[in-house]
């Protein structure tokens, strides 16, 4: 491990397995070290490839939504909303006005899932397992009302062509209330840890910082470049599902106070406040919502044959809990299988990002870092560091940075004292 | 083999994440955060196989996590459980006709490693627990007698 003294001494190759007890998918980093700071970071993706946009290509459209969902097991909703918005695209089928008001509940619930499982693993990479604990227990609250509506957990397979499989009907909406009511009573506790926190304060203020120029040229998406000033969002740039009708408005820091500055406590503060802007946003869709049905095409045969005579391409977009991602679907006359089928998620976009938020920083801050841009595709299992005094290869685990990040948090902690 | 009666009481669980979409893998911390919390019966994920009593498996096996599959494997000390969470460990589930997977688990291991499954896509926290459960019934039945 790297010791104070330099790297020299002590470079050795540690080899605790190739997989971690990770959160998420194995995932590799090279990073460029001179002594503690790091001068170059290179991501290599690519352990978690199963083939999904091949296996959509034999399949027909219908089977290939619950297929979608299994992209990610976070966002599920997100990639089956992309896919059957694509396909409703290329069969110039639109869904009911109902099944707009709920497919944006749907996704606003799961923006604040995913939001607090990220603020839970981002005080867990900065040793505060308390918080984890803490924020997780939270979680659960939203979890029971995505079950009482969907019917599962994860993967809620809701989504069919022209609109959704599941209604929410009037009796639901006590239950919805009573769940929003409690995260805007629990989101005071959860900014006060979070934003107020001297020691969380000092472990993500001024780290990781990505420059507005930066995140404009690297092209990121979502809070990752919200929080540095850039106001981009899918919801209001160019409005699917209801979000046409619905008050909102672009979550950057300045907007409450803080500084745009595109460290980690900036995409912190965006990550919040998107808390309550998703709480709002349900508020004003069960207010809203209109009488009829849930889906345009009940029959099932027809959908079936409207999917295998019409030709025609589509696009869906979303804005993901992580930013914007697109969907691209080709159907062709007499083919019952999807054309063509290319996803584009939000990671994608954000990975380039990486370059110069790691720029200067230190090793314990890697993990806080890498969590900051809310990657999907796996946090950093194994990072790799090129010592560029020595020129000699070290290989960090997981673990060991996650030991060296909490060491920083305990030390910041003394001092601050 | 003959275990102490203590071996059994608090199992050591590493996770393995072989290819799978996460679904898995939260309700796995799910189980572990404090609505399951499976930490009072003394179960804990671990960081390293060498530590580890039971191996917890997620996903299909990608091709490129094949050969770290079987290494984690034989790195973990026996006696050994292998826990299968999710559907698609156990049969390969949605992914069954890619390219890129390898797997079920069961064809890729040893022929005496004993196997659990948790099923389920994405299981839910209950039948982690329960998955556990089994995996002790078994460690039970190794237990010496005269310890």
């Amino acid at each position: 491990m790297n010791g104070e003294n330099g790297a020299e001494e002590t470079t050795y190759e540690v080899p605790i397995g190739p997989i971690h007890p990770a959160l998420k998918e194995p995932f590799l980093i090279k990073f460029r070290l001179d002594g503690e700071e790091i001068v170059d970071a290179e991501p290599h993706p690519g352990m978690n490839h199963r083939g999904i946009e091949f296996m959509g290509m034999h399949r027909n459209p219908m089977e290939v939504i619950p297929l979608s969902e299994r992209i990610c097991g976070i966002c599920s909703i997100v990639h089956q909303h992309m896919f059957t918005t694509a396909t409703e695209h290329a069969l110039q089928i639109e869904p009911t006005n109902r099944a707009r008001y709920i497919r944006t509940i749907m996704c606003e619930l799961e923006r604040i899932h995913s939001h607090i499982l990220w603020a839970g693993v981002a005080a867990h990479e900065i040793g505060f397992d308390t918080h984890l604990h803490l924020t997780w227990k939270i979680r659960e609250k939203v979890m029971d009302l995505l079950e009482y509506i969907a019917g599962n957990r994860v993967n809620y397979s809701m989504w069919t062509f022209g609109g959704v499989r599941r209604d929410i009907t009037e009796e639901m909406h006590p239950k919805i209330s009573e769940t929003l009511e409690y995260y805007e009573k629990t989101y005071d506790k959860l900014e006060n840890i979070f934003l107020k926190d001297p020691s969380i304060k000092m472990r993500t203020k001024d780290v990781g910082i990505l420059s507005k120029k930066k995140a404009l040229e690297l092209c990121g998406v979502g809070p990752t470049v919200r929080a540095s000033g850039v106001k981009k969002d899918v919801r209001i740039d160019q409005p699917y599902a209801a979000y046409g009708d619905i008050d909102i408005d672009y979550v950057i820091p300045s907007r409450y106070g803080f500084e745009d500055k595109g460290d980690v406590f900036s995409k912190t503060v965006v990550r919040l406040k998107e808390l309550l802007q998703s709480i709002d946003i349900i508020k004003q869709c069960v207010a809203q919502m209109p009488e009829g049905e849930i889906t345009s095409e009940p029959k099932k045969a027809a959908l079936f044959n409207k999917l295998e005579k019409k030709d025609g391409e589509g696009i869906g977009r979303i804005e993901a809990p992580r930013g914007e991602a697109i969907h691209y679907v080709r159907l062709s006359e007499g083919r019952e299988d999807i054309d063509n089928w290319k996803i584009r998620a939000s990671t994608y976009n954000n990975l380039p990002t990486y370059a110069p938020m790691f720029m200067g920083e230190q090793i314990a801050d890697i993990p806080i870092i890498a969590a900051s841009i809310d990657p999907c595709i796996g946090c950093m299992d194994r990072a790799e560091i090129v010592d560029i005094r020595s020129g000699e290869t070290e290989t960090y685990a997981r673990e060991e940075l996650h030991e060296l990040s909490v060491e920083k948090t305990k030390k910041l902690k003394e001092e601050g004292i | 083999m003959k275990l102490s009666k203590t071996f059994d009481k608090s199992l050591w669980v590493f996770h393995v994440n072989s290819g799978s979409c996460n679904a898995c893998d939260i309700e796995i911390v799910a189980a572990v955060t404090p609505r399951y919390d499976t930490e009072r019966f003394g179960i804990k994920l671990v960081g390293s196989p060498r530590h580890a009593d039971v191996l917890l498996f997620t996903g299909p096996v990608t091709t490129k996590m094949k050969e770290k599959v079987l290494r984690v494997y034989e790195q973990t000390p026996d006696p050994k459980v292998v826990l299968v969470v999710g559907n698609c460990g156990d049969t390969t589930g949605v992914y069954f006709d890619s390219y890129a997977v390898e797997g079920p688990i069961d064809t890729l291991l040893p022929d005496d490693a004993h196997i659990i499954y948790a099923n389920g896509c994405p299981v839910r926290p209950e039948n982690v627990i329960n998955g556990v459960k089994e995996a002790w019934l078994y460690l039970e039945k190794l237990r010496g007698d005269d310890e």
